[in-house]
C-alpha cells in the first residue's frame, strides 16, 4: 500500500483535507481569516476610495472613506501634473527588457552549470551562491563609478543592461536546479539524433522549463517594477524617472496648502494594477515558484 | 564512423592547440574537450558579469575604502582614516546601525510568526483556501513606494483613519511618522503589512504542506493535542524553512532603504534614519565614495558575522529529515 505522504500534493494547491469535519472550530478559523483578510485589504480600499474624492474631502474631519461623487478625473488629472506616461514607458523598457536578459542568460548558465563536465565547474557554483551572501552596498560604489565612466549615468542602461550578464546567482540557481530534475536521458537521445548543444537547449530543455521560467520572469517583473533605489541613484531628470521615483514627485511639490493626496493615491493604485493583474495571470506558477526556492533552498 | 572514433582517441593523438585548450577547460577526449568548451560559451555572459559587477567591484570597493574618492577626481590613499571616522568620528553611523538592528529585531521575528500563523491558517484546507491566499498576498504586491506613501496617509494624525479608529475607541491617536518616538514603529508596522502575507507565507505554506500527514495522524490516535502535535513534529519538520525564512529576513530586513527614505527621509530628527540611508547619503548625495565604501564594508562584515551565527545556531535547532 502506498504510503501517506507519498502522495504529494502539487506546491501551492490546496488539498480539501478533512472538509468540515470540525465544525466549529472551522468557523473560528473562517473568522479569523475573514477579519484578517479585512484587515489587510483596508489600507488599498482606503487608497483607492481615497484617489476619488475631492481635495476639500480630504481635509473632513473625522474622514470618511467613500467620496460623495467619484471623481474619475482625478487620474486623468494625474497624467497632467506629472510626466505618469513617460515614467511608465521608461518603467515597462526597463522591466521587460531587464527580465528578458535575467532569464535568458541565467538560463544559458545554469544550463551549462546542470549539463556540462568543466573544470572549475564545482569552483564557479560555489562563487556564484557566495555572491548572494554579500550585500549589495559594497558592490553598489564600484558600480556607480563604472557606469559614470561609461556615461550611463541619468540613462535607462544600468537598470536593465547588468540583467544581460548573467541575471543574477538566484535565477541561475533556481534553473539550475530545476533542470537538475529533468532526464538525462533526454539530452543524451538528442545528441544521437544529431542535435547540437544549442539545439537541445532552446529546443527541447526550454520549453520543458517553462513553469520556472514564468516562475523567474514573474519575480523578476515585479522586483524591477518595485526597485526604488536603482532609480534613485542613477536617474535625474523627471522625464527619465521609473515610476517608483516619481510616485514621490506629489509628497514634494507644495500646491498652496490644497492636499494632493488623491493624485498620489491615483498615482499609487496605477502603479499596483499591473503587479496584480499579472499576479492573478501568473498566480499558479508563481505561487509554486516562490514555494520552490523554499523547498530547494 | 570517423567522428566517433576520432572521440575517443586518447589525448596524445590530439592535436597540441586542442590539447593545450582541453587543459584549460578540462576533458581529455575532443568531445569532452567540445563540451567543455560549449559549457564556457554559455557561461560567458555570466562569466563576464562576474567580472565586472562582482570581482572587480568587491576589490574596487576595499581600495576606495582606504581612499578618498569624489568620482570626478581620481582616488587618494588616505590609509585607515575612513574607518577611524567611522568608528569614532560620525555621530549618525553607530546609532544609524543600532536603529536598523531594532527594526529588525521586531520585523524579523514578528514577521515569521505572522507568517507562519498565516500559513497555518490557511493549511486547513478549508474551502475559499485560495481566495484567502491571494487577499493575504495581495499587500506584498503594492509597491514600497506606494506602501510608504498610502501608510503616510492612512497614519496622518489628525486626518488618517487610524487615529479615527483609535478615537472611536477611546485612545488617543499619536503623530506615527511625524513624531520621533513614534516613527520607527511606524515604519515597521507599515512593513510588516506587506510581508506577513508575502514569500514568507508561501513558503511556509509550502513547507506545512509536506510535512507527512501520517505523523500528525499517529500523533493524534496517541493522544496528542494541537500543541504539542505542532511543537514536536510540525515545528521540527519545518524548521529547516524556518531558518531559510529567517536569514532571508535578516538580510532583508537589515537593507531597509525604501520605506524609510519615502515616507519620512529618515526623519524625524533621524529617527528613521537606517544604515542603508547612512550610505547612501555619503555615497551619491555628497559623493564620498571612499567613505561609503568603508561604510559598506563594516556593514557587510556585520552581516556576514551574524549569518555565520545563525548557520551556527541552527544546528542546535533545525531538524534535516533527510539525513
Amino acid at each position: 500500500m502506498a504510503l501517506n505522504e507519498s502522495v504529494r500534493p502539487p506546491v501551492g494547491q490546496m488539498v480539501y483535507r478533512r472538509p468540515l469535519q470540525k465544525r466549529p472550530i472551522n468557523v473560528l478559523f473562517y473568522a479569523v481569516m475573514v477579519i484578517l483578510a479585512l484587515a489587510f485589504l483596508f489600507p488599498i480600499v482606503w487608497a483607492v476610495t481615497t484617489s476619488l474624492k475631492r481635495p476639500p474631502e480630504l481635509l473632513v474631519f473625522p474622514p470618511r472613506l467613500l467620496p460623495a461623487v467619484p471623481q474619475w478625473v482625478n487620474y486623468a488629472t494625474v497624467f497632467e501634473r506629472v510626466p505618469f506616461l513617460m515614467w511608465a514607458k521608461n518603467t515597462v523598457s526597463v522591466v521587460l527588457l531587464g527580465t528578458l536578459g535575467q532569464v535568458l542568460s541565467a538560463s544559458l548558465a545554469a544550463y551549462a552549470f546542470a549539463r556540462f563536465e568543466f573544470k572549475g565547474r564545482n569552483l564557479l557554483f560555489l562563487v556564484t551562491l557566495g555572491t548572494m551572501m554579500l550585500p549589495e552596498q559594497v558592490t553598489l560604489i564600484p558600480q556607480f563609478v563604472l557606469f559614470h565612466k561609461l556615461g550611463w549615468i541619468d540613462t535607462l542602461k544600468p537598470l536593465w543592461v547588468p540583467a544581460w550578464f548573467g541575471g543574477g546567482a538566484f535565477a541561475i540557481f533556481l534553473m539550475r536546479q530545476f533542470l537538475m530534475q529533468l532526464p538525462r536521458e533526454l539530452d543524451e537521445a538528442a545528441i544521437i539524433d544529431g542535435a547540437g548543444a544549442m539545439r537541445i537547449y532552446w529546443q527541447l530543455l526550454m520549453p520543458l522549463c517553462k513553469p520556472v521560467l514564468a516562475t523567474l520572469a514573474v519575480i523578476g517583473l515585479i522586483g524591477r517594477w518595485n526597485d526604488y533605489f536603482g532609480p534613485l541613484i542613477y536617474l535625474s531628470s523627471d522625464k527619465r524617472l521609473t515610476l517608483a521615483v516619481g510616485l514621490t514627485f506629489f509628497s514634494k511639490i507644495p500646491e498652496g496648502g490644497m492636499p494632493v493626496e488623491h493624485l498620489m493615491m491615483a498615482s499609487a493604485t496605477m502603479m499596483t494594477l499591473p503587479l496584480i493583474l499579472l499576479f492573478f495571470a501568473a498566480q499558479r506558477y508563481f505561487v509554486q515558484g516562490i514555494a520552490m526556492t523554499g523547498l530547494k533552498g | 564512423m570517423t567522428l566517433s572514433s576520432r572521440a575517443l582517441a586518447p589525448e596524445h593523438s590530439l592535436p597540441p592547440m586542442i590539447r593545450l585548450l582541453g587543459k584549460l577547460v578540462g576533458g581529455t577526449t575532443r568531445t569532452q574537450i567540445r563540451r567543455a568548451s560549449q559549457a564556457y560559451l554559455f557561461l560567458l555572459p555570466w562569466l563576464i558579469g562576474l567580472l565586472f559587477f562582482w570581482v572587480g567591484p568587491i576589490i574596487a570597493s576595499f581600495y576606495f575604502s582606504f581612499s578618498e574618492y569624489d568620482v570626478l577626481s581620481s582616488p587618494r590613499w588616505v590609509g585607515l582614516q575612513n574607518y577611524q571616522k567611522a568608528f569614532a568620528g560620525d555621530q549618525l553611523f553607530w546609532p544609524s546601525l543600532w536603529r536598523t538592528f531594532q527594526y529588525s529585531f521586531a520585523v524579523v521575528p514578528i514577521g515569521l510568526a505572522g507568517s507562519l500563523c498565516l500559513a497555518i491558517l490557511l493549511n486547513r484546507g478549508l474551502p475559499g483556501t485560495n481566495l484567502f491566499r491571494t487577499m493575504f498576498f495581495v499587500p506584498h504586491l503594492v509597491p514600497a513606494v506606494a506602501t510608504a506613501m498610502v501608510w503616510k496617509w492612512l497614519l496622518n494624525p489628525s486626518l488618517g483613519p487610524i487615529n479615527l479608529g483609535l478615537e472611536t475607541i477611546g485612545l488617543e491617536g499619536p503623530g506615527w511618522l511625524t513624531r520621533k518616538e513614534w516613527a520607527l514603529p511606524s515604519i515597521i508596522m507599515m512593513n510588516l503589512w506587506g510581508s506577513f502575507g508575502g514569500n514568507q507565507m508561501l513558503i511556509f505554506l509550502a513547507a506545512l504542506q509536506g510535512v507527512p500527514q501520517s505523523l500528525t495522524e499517529a500523533a493524534e490516535i496517541d493522544g496528542a493535542g494541537i500543541w504539542a502535535r505542532f511543537r514536536h513534529i510540525t515545528m521540527p519538520m519545518i524548521s529547516p524553512t524556518i531558518l531559510f525564512n529567517l536569514i532571508l529576513g535578516v538580510i532583508g530586513a537589515l537593507k531597509v532603504f525604501t520605506s524609510a527614505h519615502a515616507a519620512t527621509q529618515g526623519g524625524p530628527q533621524y529617527a528613521t534614519w537606517f544604515i542603508a540611508l547612512h550610505i547612501y547619503r555619503h555615497a551619491f548625495m555628497y559623493f564620498q565614495m571612499g567613505y561609503g565604501s568603508a561604510l559598506a564594508w563594516v556593514f557587510a562584515v556585520i552581516l556576514l558575522i551574524l549569518t555565520w551565527v545563525q548557520m551556527t545556531w541552527s544546528n542546535r535547532w533545525v531538524y534535516y529529515a533527510g539525513e
